[in-house]
């Protein structure tokens, strides 16, 4: 098999974050070079898998391994290299600690939380309503939704959102902050877990984190203490920092789709499967990254990875594919047939996946139904988008209603 | 036998993460692209409740032989 495309790595990501705009190269790149090489800001070279099917092998055969990362210089977007979470697991050490809080994110739990994350999202838009017109979307309403569910299920003071919120960005940011700053916000934020952890074992309470506790302490040589925190810190922080930037996503792309918008609005018990066809649309990653390493010589994409090489399979480029979806770079908010990987595919797939799909429901359900004069406050161009993360999303969101 | 387990996924639900095959490679392969029990009736076992408890849309049960549900609970 051609070995030619290794000396022709691409810089990756193609491009500077456009809004939601997906890098023409894609496209191209599905059609006449599915497998490609490419280098990310820091560590070794990779290749890029684009292709749907290619990309649900990369993520989803036994025979890749985040495991296997560990120890190498990981391709990535950011300065620091993660270690030793449970995204550097294969199974079985993986199954071990999805397992513990596996159980607290499956669709029959997520569901007993709707009732009060509705409660919740009328409570913001009423409290938007009552001051008036403009407000900040991001501000007002998709930040504090996420963070009180994800307090409330986790047992984390909301009182202290100002606090986690704020060293979260460490785990999203790749130049947003300096180098040190993301350490300093992750040892804070791994250390008021450590304190909240010490609480729930002196004073037991009915939430995720002292249900971890209890499994720890019930088999100490099962779990260790630091295992314990960043896990429940990877929860908290994952558990806002994503449903928070798409919420403002999602509202972004309906408002400047008002036929697919009015569809909606028309169509209100369509909304999960709306919210199914944009976490298709929208390219949350301002790349791919968490390369998957070949433990033997796989074929994948017409090309010989072969046994150590490290893969990375593009979400966003996946859930374009045309030969999947009938004109993918169409927005369809009635989509049937919708395989997406938003969520990511294999072991590794998203394990709040439940919770972010019913708080987007929720989310985008009660903005349809709630404000339906509701439109963006400045002309597009102003609008300001962040910079220096590992996702796409709008620092503000002025709107009207 | 008598104390088997019986394994089902509702192909409906089924989004083919794979999850359970990573879990329980003895007892779920993906085939086009859905999960599928390698064997109906199993030996009980905790990994199939590991991979029915940690199956993102709960398209996996088990069930005793009496037909109680033994996963997820």
């Amino acid at each position: 098999m051609p070995d030619v495309a290794r000396v022709t790595a691409r810089p990756y990501p193609f491009s500077p974050p456009d809004r939601l705009n997906l890098d023409p190269r894609y496209a191209e790149l599905r059609r006449v070079e599915p497998l490609s090489r490419v280098r990310l800001p820091f560590g070794e070279e990779a290749w890029l898998a684009t292709r749907h099917g290619d990309v649900r092998t990369v993520l989803g055969d036994p025979r890749f391994s985040r495991a296997a990362s560990v120890g190498r210089d990981e391709p990535r977007l950011t300065p620091r290299q993660i270690e030793g979470g449970i995204l550097s697991m294969d199974p079985p050490e993986h199954t071990r600690l999805r397992r513990l809080v596996a159980k607290a994110f499956t669709a029959r739990r997520v569901e007993q939380l709707r009732p009060r994350t509705r409660q919740i999202a009328d409570g913001l838009i009423d409290a938007m309503v009552t001051a008036g017109p403009p407000a900040d979307l991001v501000e007002h309403f998709a930040t504090p939704l996420p963070i009180q569910v994800i307090c409330e299920l986790l047992g984390v003071p909301f009182a202290d959102r100002h606090l986690f919120h704020v060293w979260s960005e460490a785990i999203v940011s790749t130049t947003s902050l300096p180098p040190e700053q993301i350490q300093e916000y992750l040892d804070n934020l791994y250390a008021y877990i450590a304190e909240l952890v010490q609480q729930r074992r002196r004073e037991p309470t009915d939430d995720l984190i002292c249900a971890m506790v209890r499994a720890r302490d019930e088999n100490q040589d099962r779990f260790t203490e630091q295992e314990i925190v960043q896990l429940a810190a990877g929860l908290l922080a994952a558990g806002h920092e994503t449903t928070v930037t798409q919420l403002p996503n999602f509202a972004y792309v309906l408002l400047t789709h008002p036929e697919q918008l009015a569809w909606l609005r028309a169509e209100p018990a369509r909304v999960p499967t709306a919210v199914e066809e944009l976490m298709r649309y929208v390219p949350l990653g301002v790349a791919s990254s968490f390369a998957r390493y070949a433990t033997e010589d796989v074929e994948v994409g017409g090309v010989l990875v072969r046994a150590g090489e490290p893969v990375i399979g593009s979400l966003s480029s996946a859930n374009r594919d045309e030969t999947v979806f009938a004109e993918p770079d169409r927005l369809d908010l009635g989509r049937e047939a919708n395989p997406h990987i938003g969520f990511g595919h294999g072991v590794h797939h998203c394990v709040g996946a439940q919770l972010a799909r019913m708080e987007l429901q929720v989310g985008i359900g009660a903005l349809v139904a709630r404000l339906p004069e509701l439109r963006i406050a400045v002309p597009e161009p102003e609008l300001t988008w962040k910079s220096g993360m590992i996702v796409r999303g709008l620092a503000r969101m002025p709107v009207a209603w | 036998m008598s104390a088997g387990w019986r394994i089902a996924v509702d192909a409906g639900r089924c989004i083919g993460s794979g999850g359970c095959v990573g879990m329980a490679p003895a007892h779920f392969r993906l085939e086009s692209g859905a999960a599928t029990p390698i064997a109906a009736t199993v030996e009980p076992t905790e990994t199939v409740i590991d991979a029915a408890e940690s199956c993102p849309v709960e398209a996996i049960t088990v069930r005793d032989d009496d037909g109680d549900l033994v996963a997820p609970a």
